[in-house]
């Protein structure tokens, strides 16, 4: 679809350390966070229309984790407000469909994650089909070892798999971005970067219901976002393993002519925020004048179960 | 800019129990759901995206599970989106559906809520652990209690107001077949001689913990032209969060709920909402938040909203009935609980509630709320569409 409004990201903050962020809780994670995002976009605490964020209890290791960091965001008086459990990224996608019905003009978007209150490795097999398949407690590492099989087996890659690639970076922290619409989008940002379109998919979760060597979700949401209308320069693409950078990339169509991650390694980065990273990272470059068409993609679920395109464009 | 009229064209839910034992969790939502579709005379090919809700995870102890029920809820290829604000997420859920129809992202709409309360046990899924909190402040029973003490010494408020509230819920439960709580035998002296769990709150006058799920179908102006049934029409939803403590913070009547009611009426065209609505179905756990929340939208004026009760105006037969369907009081999924009130307004005006329903209803509000009194969210429908 081609989105009724413009709607821009204006600005784009996020905690630049690796590994746990010891003694701070996610409020306190969170706050310099929102400070330099809501700064940049002329915001004071609050003003936002509308506030949307992303995070688990299950990484936080307790219920309504979520309900802790509205601390940081001055939800007083009382703000339009909502949560997803799920990656930053989808509540930018909840944020960017509320200012497209007209009912809020600007959104705060916000991801925390703090994985390292527990063990990844066993927290994230709670995710699993909880009669057939999590009772098995396989780790994502195990399940990316199958897919990074099932490409070697299609020729997909160039070498056989080596061992089990290494479980995601245990790496706390959190993301904000404000978006924008018309107007406000230009006053706020010298080059705002205009939402083109976005998109997400679902696919089974049964892993003997996918073709593994093939994301037809992404490619679907991309189609939807419209990111094969035109060629992208850049793409920040969330692959928390590496042999699945193969998959996105086919299915995203992206040759060499295309600069994929400059931002970083997406497996690095903590979880539940690192899609709002890869959206916020290809806002920053068109932000910068570095890109004038991005696309930006998130993921969810084992073996990239389910994706989220977004395009993303500068002015001329 | 001009918003898509957003219709309720199919509802559904399941039967409610304190353990579905005979349904997996796949299984539960999508009783739900399929009683949504053939509500609407649709298939799973005709929903476009699918947005879920429920409150914490721990409750059944499943990470996310939107992921493992893709498949059981028709969404593969689909978007599907998990909306979870607290105690409030089945309306906050249904106004994210919503917003889908009203932005013409997607035309038609599934929106599911649900928890299984059974697979868990959800007063310590709700307790954080220690030092997160006092280590004596289990449950939500033991939060909500000092609030009703306060709203009580700052109103007056005869202590049989929340018994008569239960008494209500509970009756009116009896004429809904998919209440969890069917107490034939209920008297109010029953009620009143219940045994105290947190002072004043009484075991008859606490929500249920129960296993269900709530559904509905939600499209544009040409679905709701094709649709099999009249449909309810969206006139105004919202919702408002506050921290969850802070000096000066009224925990009786909380700003973000009296806000969160402004921002509807206002786009609803309300002006008199004890005059212009006429069914509300409002998140009760606990008796008294019922004369609370009265006032708390505005439906009587501060402190008088027990005498609302006490007068019998709340009564299904009453001039403003509040929880026809019987309420959380008799039926709480936690995760559906905000979805049934949204779902048992919108029955209210399409005139499908049964016998629980209120003649020529015509306006009706569904409100939810979590968190620490924190989290509102709320809609008001109507059998006509907006005027635009």
């Amino acid at each position: 679809m081609t989105p009724p409004r413009d709607v821009a990201v204006v600005a784009y903050a996020r905690t630049d350390h690796q590994g746990p962020a010891e003694g701070l809780s996610e409020a306190e994670a969170l706050l310099p966070v929102l400070h330099d995002a809501l700064a940049q976009a002329g915001l004071a605490p609050g003003e936002a229309d509308f506030t949307c964020s992303g995070s688990s209890d299950y990484l936080a290791g307790r219920p309504f984790s979520f309900t802790l960091t509205l601390d940081a965001v001055g939800a007083w008086p009382p703000i339009a407000e909502s949560h997803v459990e799920m990656d930053g990224a989808w509540a930018l996608y909840e944020a960017w469909v509320k200012i497209l019905t007209g009912r809020a003009d600007t959104a705060l978007v916000y991801a925390h994650g703090k994985p390292s209150a527990g063990d990844p490795r066993d927290v994230l097999t709670r995710t699993l089909d909880p009669y057939y398949v999590a009772p098995l407690w396989p780790e994502p590492a195990s399940l990316a070892a199958l897919q990074a099989r099932a490409l070697a087996d299609a020729g997909h890659t160039g070498e056989p798999p080596g061992p089990t690639p290494g479980p995601p970076a245990v790496t706390d922290g959190a993301a904000a971005v404000v978006l924008a619409a018309g107007d406000a989008a230009r006053r706020m940002c010298a080059r705002p970067a205009w939402i083109r379109g976005a998109d997400h998919r679902v696919e089974p979760h049964a892993l003997g219901l996918r073709d593994l060597t093939d994301s037809p979700s992404t490619r679907l949401a991309a189609e939807r976002a419209g990111a094969f209308r035109a060629p992208v320069d850049t793409a920040e693409l969330h692959a928390p393993f590496a042999a699945q950078e193969a998959v996105l990339r086919r299915a995203l169509r992206l040759d060499d002519t295309v600069t994929v991650n400059p931002s970083g390694d997406a497996a690095a980065d903590p979880l539940m925020v690192t899609g709002l990273i890869r959206l916020g990272e290809a806002a920053a470059r068109i932000h910068r004048g570095a890109s004038d068409r991005a696309l930006a993609h998130a993921t969810s679920g084992p073996c990239l179960q389910h994706n989220l395109v977004a395009v993303l464009e500068g002015d001329a | 800019m001009s918003r898509e009229p957003v219709a309720v064209v199919g509802i559904g839910q399941t039967h409610h129990a304190a353990a579905r034992r005979d349904v997996s969790i796949a299984g539960l939502v999508r009783e739900a759901a399929l009683r949504a579709l053939e509500d609407a005379a649709l298939t799973w090919a005709d929903i476009e995206a699918v947005v879920i809700g429920k409150a914490p995870d721990f409750f059944e102890g499943v990470m996310t599970p939107e992921l493992y029920l893709a498949e059981a809820l028709g969404a593969a290829g689909k978007p599907l989106t998990r909306v979870h604000t607290a105690g409030s997420v089945g309306g906050s859920t249904a106004l994210v559906a919503a917003d889908l129809v009203a932005a013409r992202v997607h035309r038609t709409v599934l929106t599911v809520a649900f928890e299984k309360q059974s697979e868990s046990n959800a007063m310590w899924g709700l307790s954080l652990p220690v030092p997160f909190q006092q280590p004596l402040l289990a449950g939500a029973g033991g939060f909500f209690a000092p609030h009703v003490r306060a709203y009580i010494r700052r109103t007056g408020a005869p202590s049989s107001t929340g018994t008569l509230v239960a008494y209500k819920d509970r009756r009116n439960a009896l004429k809904n077949p998919y209440a969890h709580l069917h107490e034939h035998g209920i008297t109010l002296e029953k009620v009143r001689s219940s045994p105290m769990l947190w002072d004043p709150v009484r075991y008859s006058e606490t929500c249920p913990s129960s296993d269900g799920a709530c559904a509905m179908v939600l499209t544009d102006r040409t679905g709701a032209a094709r649709a099999p049934a009249p449909p309810a029409w969206l006139h105004g939803g919202a919702m408002r969060s506050e921290p969850t403590l802070f000096a000066g913070k009224d925990f009786v009547s909380p700003r973000a709920g009296r806000d969160c009611a402004a921002d509807v009426y206002r786009q609803a065209g309300i002006t008199d909402p004890r005059r212009e609505i006429d069914a509300v179905e409002m998140y009760v756990p606990f008796s008294w938040y019922e004369p609370m929340w009265l006032e708390n939208l505005g439906f009587a004026a501060e402190g008088d909203g027990w005498k609302l009760t006490e007068a019998g105006v709340t009564e299904l037969d009453g001039a403003l009935p509040v929880n026809p369907s019987g309420g959380v009081l008799s039926t709480n999924p936690i995760g559906a609980s905000g979805m049934l009130r949204f779902a048992e307004a919108a029955l209210q005006v399409r005139g499908r509630a049964g016998e629980h329903q209120v003649p020529d209803a015509r306006r009706a509000l569904g409100h939810a709320y979590g968190g620490g009194a924190q989290f509102f969210s709320m809609w008001l429908v109507a059998g006509s569409p907006p005027v635009t």
